[in-house]
């Protein structure tokens, strides 16, 4: 009989013990090298040890996983939005064609590679403790890290549960106050619409769409956004979308769960003030 | 020779630019009633945007220190002019690997097999196709290649065989540096939308009698087999909160949606 197990690799100094709470029996800690290309050197050693592997879809894990892949010859799924269909062959879901497709792709391969989008499955929490080792694996790459400028205090638009997005409606800059304000009493991360990060009104890293950032939280609320078809192609996945727009014509309220017709610059605030009300009355 | 001239000395850059050949942004996306493969009807296909960025930053570098651009697809034959059209815009040649590929890993071998038979001085893909959204090729190609590579690049400067790039992490940004030959997944940054070029008549005539080679493939078929493609489940239809009552859409957000 064969045991099944789960191992999972974190860096040094991240709290391990954690993880055995989500199902890890056995963590490895070690020093992560400071780029994806090292850290796929590393997990290779370690490949042999196991019969698949998981890797979250962030922005270091989206060039983890293809360079591990190419390393090891596993196959790879990226961009997973199911937990597999069947176990043999290993089939799961992926998202193609900005969202526009979906597609069932089958693993043929002894060491199974898979990659999810940030919060396409939920957590479960299991109880367990899992054992901590730690473990020296050396990491090389020619590419040198010389900085790293990360927002403190901001919320991380592809891993975000909720976006508050503003488009040209919004008529200038100076007016993104309130859309940071309704982002920040739902603790939720700020974009925008391509022709906004297009004019310099809003930095690229804000440009959510086709060619831009794709999104997947719980709840994505558009303002003064017209729905053009690459915007929407970015942000369909999102659970539940919200359109404030002063066209009731707008193409985004067909792809919308819930909309106004109305101003942003009268709607926005009043929403703000309610959604502070129910945060205080829950 | 003015010693300032030396240290500035950039040297002519061997410059290939990976294109994929994809459905254009606005297209409405069909799939064959037997779901397994997109269908191209009334489909118009582009240079993927992102691979765009990336030929439009690869002509600023070769108009600022001169170099050679070629661009290269690994596709049946219905890609050349999508190839033709990266010719057009100013690549000074194009190559393509006459397969049909299933899954990244073949086209970054084919890829690799192609780069190590000539001599690049830096690779530039865009970051991901926006048919397949896989963004795997570029990492796969540096791993096969054991070069350094960038991801998410919105900024790249090259001086004496260094590279410095910028690229996007969650939440900002990261600054690298690397010796040339490099891989580079590009997106819109190393270029801005202004800066993208349409074909002019010069170009387009010009692009007829530039190389277009066809090699064939040497690569068979790689570990992951596409199944099915289906089109996600339609939305049901929107309800319309009154802009006076924007406690209703934080009831509706809370009890229904349970979204907050």
């Amino acid at each position: 009989m064969t045991s099944k197990k789960v191992i999972a690799v974190t860096g040094s100094g991240t709290p391990a013990a954690e993880l055995g709470g989500y199902g890890a029996d056995h963590i490895i800690q070690i020093g992560l090298g400071s780029t994806a290309m090292g850290i796929a050197r590393q997990l290779k050693e370690l490949s042999a040890e196991v019969s698949g592997i998981v890797i979250a879809g962030t922005s270091l894990g989206r060039s983890l996983a293809p360079a591990l892949s190419a390393l090891t010859g596993g196959a790879l799924s990226t961009n997973t939005i199911s937990l597999p269909l069947s176990a043999s062959p290993l089939q799961v879901k992926r998202g193609t064609f900005s969202s526009k497709g979906i597609e069932t792709i089958e693993l043929n391969s002894t060491l199974p590679i898979v990659s999810f989008v940030p919060n396409s499955i939920g957590l479960e929490a299991v109880a367990g403790e899992g054992n901590i080792e730690s473990r020296d694996v050396s990491s090389n790459d020619t590419l040198e890290v010389v900085s790293t400028e990360v927002a403190s205090g901001k919320v991380a638009l592809p891993e975000a549960e909720a976006v508050v997005s503003a488009g040209r409606g919004l008529k200038g800059p100076e007016n993104w106050g309130m859309i940071e304000e309704l982002a920040d009493v739902l603790g939720a991360a700020t974009a925008c619409s391509k022709p906004v990060s297009d004019i310099g009104w809003r930095p690229h890293s804000e440009h959510v769409g086709q060619t831009g950032i794709q999104v997947n939280p719980n709840l994505y609320i558009a303002i003064g956004i017209s729905g053009a078809i690459q915007h929407l192609a970015g942000v369909s996945a999102s659970k539940t979308i919200v359109v404030v727009n002063t066209d009731p014509e707008a193409p985004f309220f067909k792809a919308a769960d819930y909309g106004i017709v109305g101003d942003a610059f009268e709607v926005v605030p009043k929403l703000v003030n309610a959604l502070r009300a129910f945060k205080a009355a829950s | 020779m003015h010693s300032n001239l030396v240290a500035n000395h950039n040297p002519t850059m061997n410059i290939l630019v990976c294109i994929s050949h994809v459905p254009d942004t606005t297209a409405k996306i069909n799939f064959t009633a037997d779901g397994t493969a997109l269908d191209p009807a009334g489909v118009q296909f582009v240079i993927n945007p992102y691979d765009e960025f990336g030929l439009t930053k690869a002509l600023h570098i070769k108009e600022a220190q001169g170099g050679t651009i070629t661009v290269i697809n690994v596709g049946p034959s219905t890609t050349e002019p999508t190839l033709r059209k990266a010719l057009a815009i100013g690549a000074d040649k194009a190559v393509r690997i006459d397969a049909i590929p299933t899954d990244a890993i073949t086209v970054a071998k084919e890829l690799k097999n192609h780069i190590s038979a000539n001599s690049y001085d830096l690779i530039i893909c865009g970051q991901e196709s926006i048919d397949y959204n896989g963004q795997q090729v570029p990492a796969m190609l540096a791993a096969l290649l054991e070069q350094p590579f960038a991801n998410a690049c919105v900024g790249l400067s090259l001086e004496n065989g260094t590279a410095t790039a910028t690229s996007e992490i969650d939440g900002g940004h990261a600054t690298y540096k690397a010796p040339l030959p490099m891989v580079i997944g590009g997106k819109k940054g190393l270029v801005e939308e202004k800066d993208l070029r349409i074909p002019n008549m010069r170009g387009i005539m010009s692009a007829r009698t530039k190389p277009l080679e066809v090699t064939p493939a040497t690569e068979g078929e790689g570990p992951t087999k596409p199944v099915s493609f289906e089109k996600p489940a339609g939305k049901a239809a929107v309800k319309m909160v009154d802009a006076e009552n924007v406690d209703e859409l934080v009831r509706l957000l809370h009890e229904e949606a349970k979204a907050i």
